[in-house]
């Protein structure tokens, strides 16, 4: 099997895995990094959301051989912030977001994805951008208020 | 002073022990000599040792008897605990317990019931504990405990100011003899209850920590798949996995069998011969499994969602089905009327696409295992898998992970009985992992329903009868004492059944899923043949039930089921009319809680409907935990509105036609509400549960709105779906 050097969360990491092996996996299974999520496998939910250079990418859906690149930088949950105080992270505790919590790390990674491009988004960029993440527990309500409040901490 | 029993006899003390770590754990010792399940008689609900470890820095750690698929029970039944114990609530740390039917009963994550049940037995364990500490330190200090109070984890003499901490009164605590009685707190002195307290697990969802069954692995077990059977009816006939096994990271291929002899209700699993692949990690072993040839043959009926609504179409019409209750003379009544109104409403099947797909990880040795992950019963897996192992229940050991989900579909423990089975054929630790797709097509999906309703109005326009006739694959969805019943003199509710061989089961809020949006619609309807508004018709109902109730068995209290209407009548300035702003209401009890809902729909400039704001009124009694409350009741309206509106599982040749997300389509972000408010009714009645009352109504609501914005009635769930379609009921 091909070996792969992989920049994620600005530490290098090398595994061995089939090319068409998706992130989602490598991470999972190779790195133990399992705050990214499975929910689909076929990009529908966003469960799986990581940044790719800062940008929403699903991981269920990304083969390992396209980031194994010095120039594709790869940040997960565990790499947002070094505290959990990236100001997603903070306004989803405050707003007390999660139910099961299962869809929540993806929709964190969607949320700072987009402040990262947007710092200031009206209400319906928001709904927008957070509609490729699926909450099965329907706290889309509370997730777009801490979008809010996220955008207003940055 | 309200007083509980502590369901202990006299002579049972506290004994402390080391815990893990510096920590004290307090237990009760038996002086009888008997050993301390023996001594136990069966119905002791909680026990002191269960709940509370005093931690030697003076935190507490409180753990969490029931498992936590969202309903935020992980949180609010140890804040019940630590409110009688009187800690404060950033004292506390909270684990999750793991399944332990000698110091905890019902450890179940179903119907809504964890509070209900749970209540009196949590404020009890925090109570004991409570009056142990508060005597010690009277003892200790030689001054009468009436003098005494405790606050944050305390005891305190007001007189002087002299405090000393809880940790500090274990010994002496455990010199006490436990009363029989424990003093509560009166709900006006609640510190805690009441109040906005966030998810104990808030931090770790928001950090992505290993929190779920997904998560959680352990070096050296091996990756494990299943393939089952790709339509409800077939079987397996033969397989070649010669290809599939040369694969690389492939260790084998080979079936299970999980039929047990005598299965619980929690067993339901239309598939229980299985193709295993097993393999070092999931790409490869999803890879392997799409290389597995295998041949299937039929063994029934190959089932279609067009022969399902040609059964429905006539079921009404084959004779008398199962009368579940008859008031007075309907036949009668409906022959005398001024004018009879008839509707027929139809809700698909539901899959619960729990976003953490079905798994299990399990470790099974010659005679003990281990199994670990995301179950909603976990007495009833361990029951199961101590049958079909062969290994006494006392040996096999149940922890619960925190669930992606459950909406009843982990109630159902097939995939834990097929971990511990692959588990026990390869002699080795393995995590079993469903793929979306295995998840959709192996479910225990919420039932197909068709509901009839009829109801008769006189010369006056008064409701003089009201009939249900409720059919579903497999079985009917009518509750035949909720409302309307008892509030006429003239009812009948009836059952019939269709025999299917696609496995169902509970979905959040069973039944009050579908009937509730069947029957608010309806209800609107009536009220406005009657020529009656939609909340004062139903308030004259509820007059009826209050004043002369009509039978014996009416499972609702009028006065409260009332008082939810009224309360969302006065918040949502029910009355006034905004131009382009359509409403609908709707009022359901289900789950021992009382919901009643307004939705405000506009059309946007495409036509299509969007849910404005939703108005929430709720009788759970005693709220316990705010915040929690008020995110399960948003969630269940978002939950409800989103599976009336766009969710259908439908089958062709017994395969469901809808097997991931591109196909069957789940609410998203911009089409849930843009605001919902709720509003609680304030009482000191016991709490009641909040996981699934939050859901029903609001298809009611959304009809009634939709039929404001539209002119249209709408029948079929889901309605943005089969209300386009040409109609098939006839």
């Amino acid at each position: 099997m091909p070996q792969y050097s992989l920049m994620i969360n600005e530490q290098e990491h090398q595994v061995d895995v089939a090319a068409n092996t998706p992130v989602l996996w490598v991470l999972r299974d190779h790195l133990k990094m399992v705050g990214t999520k499975y929910g689909c496998g076929i990009g529908q939910c966003g469960a799986c959301t990581i940044h790719l250079n800062g940008n929403a990418v699903r991981s269920c859906s990304l083969p390992v051989s396209a980031i194994a690149n010095a120039s594709m930088k790869i940040t997960t949950i565990e790499g947002l912030s070094e505290t959990g105080d990236h100001p997603v992270q903070k306004a989803w505790v405050e707003v007390d977001v999660p139910q099961c919590g299962y869809c929540q790390a993806g929709q964190i990674m969607s949320a700072a994805a987009l402040l990262n491009r947007n710092a200031t988004p009206s209400e319906d960029e928001i709904k927008n951008a957070m509609s490729g993440n699926l909450c099965r527990c329907g706290t889309y309500t509370r997730i777009n208020k801490a979008v809010a409040l996220a955008a207003t901490k940055k | 002073m309200a007083l509980i029993k502590t369901k202990h006899n006299r002579r049972s003390f506290l004994k402390v022990s080391a815990a893990g770590g510096a920590g004290l754990l307090l237990q009760f010792s038996w002086f009888s000599g008997l050993a301390q399940s023996d001594a136990q008689p069966e119905d002791i609900a909680f026990d002191l040792n269960a709940y509370i470890r005093i931690n030697g820095n003076g935190t507490v750690t409180i753990f969490s008897p029931n498992p936590e698929i969202g309903q935020n029970v992980k949180t609010s039944m140890p804040l019940i605990v630590a409110e009688e114990l009187d800690v404060a609530w950033d004292q506390v740390t909270v684990e999750q317990a793991p399944l332990d039917t000698k110091k905890f009963s019902r450890q179940i994550a179903g119907g809504s019931q964890s509070i209900r049940a749970g209540w009196d037995g949590l404020r009890m364990a925090g109570a004991t504990a409570r009056y142990l500490f508060l005597n010690a330190a009277a003892k200790l200090w030689n001054i009468p405990a009436e003098d005494l109070v405790t606050e944050e984890g305390m005891v305190k003499h007001l007189p002087t100011n002299k405090t000393i901490a809880y940790k500090e009164l274990i010994d002496e605590a455990s010199k006490i003899e436990i009363p029989e009685e424990v003093p509560l707190k009166a709900p006006k002195d609640f510190k805690l209850i009441g109040t906005a307290v966030k998810n104990v697990d808030g931090v770790k969802i928001a950090t992505g920590k290993p929190l779920f069954g997904l998560d959680y692995m352990e070096e050296g077990a091996a990756i494990a798949m299943l393939i089952h059977a790709p339509a409800f009816g077939m079987k397996l006939k033969s397989f070649d996995a010669t290809e599939a096994k040369a694969m690389p990271g492939i260790k084998d291929v080979f079936t299970v069998d999980t039929s047990l002899q005598n299965p619980s209700w929690a067993d339901v699993n239309a598939f229980n011969e299985l193709i295993v692949v097993v393999g070092e990690s999931t790409w490869q072993v999803m890879q392997a499994k799409k290389a597995v040839q295998a041949e299937w043959e039929t063994e029934a009926t190959a089932e279609s969602t067009a022969t399902h609504l040609e059964q429905f179409a006539s079921v009404f019409s084959k004779g008398k089905g199962e009368v579940a209750r008859q008031d007075g003379d309907p036949d009668a009544a409906f022959a005398n009327a001024d004018t009879v109104i008839e509707r027929t409403y139809f809700g698909s099947f539901l899959a619960h696409n729990t976003l953490e797909p079905m798994n299990f990880f399990a470790d099974v040795k010659a005679d003990s295992a281990r199994l670990i992950g995301p179950i909603q019963t976990p007495e009833a897996l361990r029951g199961s898998a101590a049958a079909m192992l062969n290994i006494p229940g006392d040996n096999i050991h149940v922890d619960m992970t925190r669930m992606g989900g459950g909406f009843g579909r982990r109630l159902y423990g097939n995939f834990g009985l097929e971990a511990a089975a692959i588990s026990q054929k390869i002699g080795a630790p393995v995590k079993l992992i469903y793929t979306r797709e295995d998840d959709m097509t192996q479910g225990t999906y919420r039932p197909s329903y068709t509901l009839k309703y009829k109801a008769a109005l006189d010369a006056n326009k008064n409701l003089t009868a009201f009939e249900v006739q409720g059919s579903g694959i497999p079985s009917s969805p009518v509750f035949a004492d909720r409302y309307p019943a008892g509030t006429l003199a003239n009812y009948r509710a009836e059952n019939f059944g269709i025999d299917t061989n696609i496995s169902t089961g509970a979905w959040r809020a069973p039944r009050s899923n579908f009937t509730a949006g069947a029957e608010q619609s309806f209800i609107d309807e009536v009220a406005e043949a009657a020529g009656k508004d939609p909340i004062d018709f139903r308030l004259e109902l509820f007059d009826n039930a209050i004043a002369n109730p009509v039978g014996e068995r009416n499972d609702y209290d009028a006065e409260r089921y009332a008082g939810v209407l009224k309360l969302v009548r006065e918040k949502s300035n029910w009355g006034t009319e905004i131009d382009g702003v359509y409403r609908g209401v709707s009022a359901y009890y289900c789950h021992n809680s009382y919901v009643a809902q307004v939705i405000d729909l506009v059309m946007d400039d495409r036509g299509n409907p969007v849910v404005q704001k939703v108005w929430c009124a709720v009788d759970c009694g005693i709220v316990v935990n705010k915040e929690g409350a008020l995110n399960q009741i948003e969630g269940g309206i978002v939950d409800g509105l989103g599976h009336a509106m766009y969710s259908q599982l439908t089958f062709k040749d017994g395969a469901p036609e809808q097997q991931n997300f591109d196909r069957y389509r789940l609410i998203r972000n911009n089409e849930a509400p843009l605001e919902i408010e709720v509003f609680f009714a304030e009482n000191e009645i016991a709490p009641t549960g909040l996981g699934e009352p939050g859901l029903p109504p609001v298809a009611g609501a959304l009809a009634s709105a939709l039929y404001k914005a539209t002119s249209k009635r709408y029948y079929r769930q889901p309605y943005m779906i089969l209300e386009q379609e040409t109609a098939i009921l006839g």
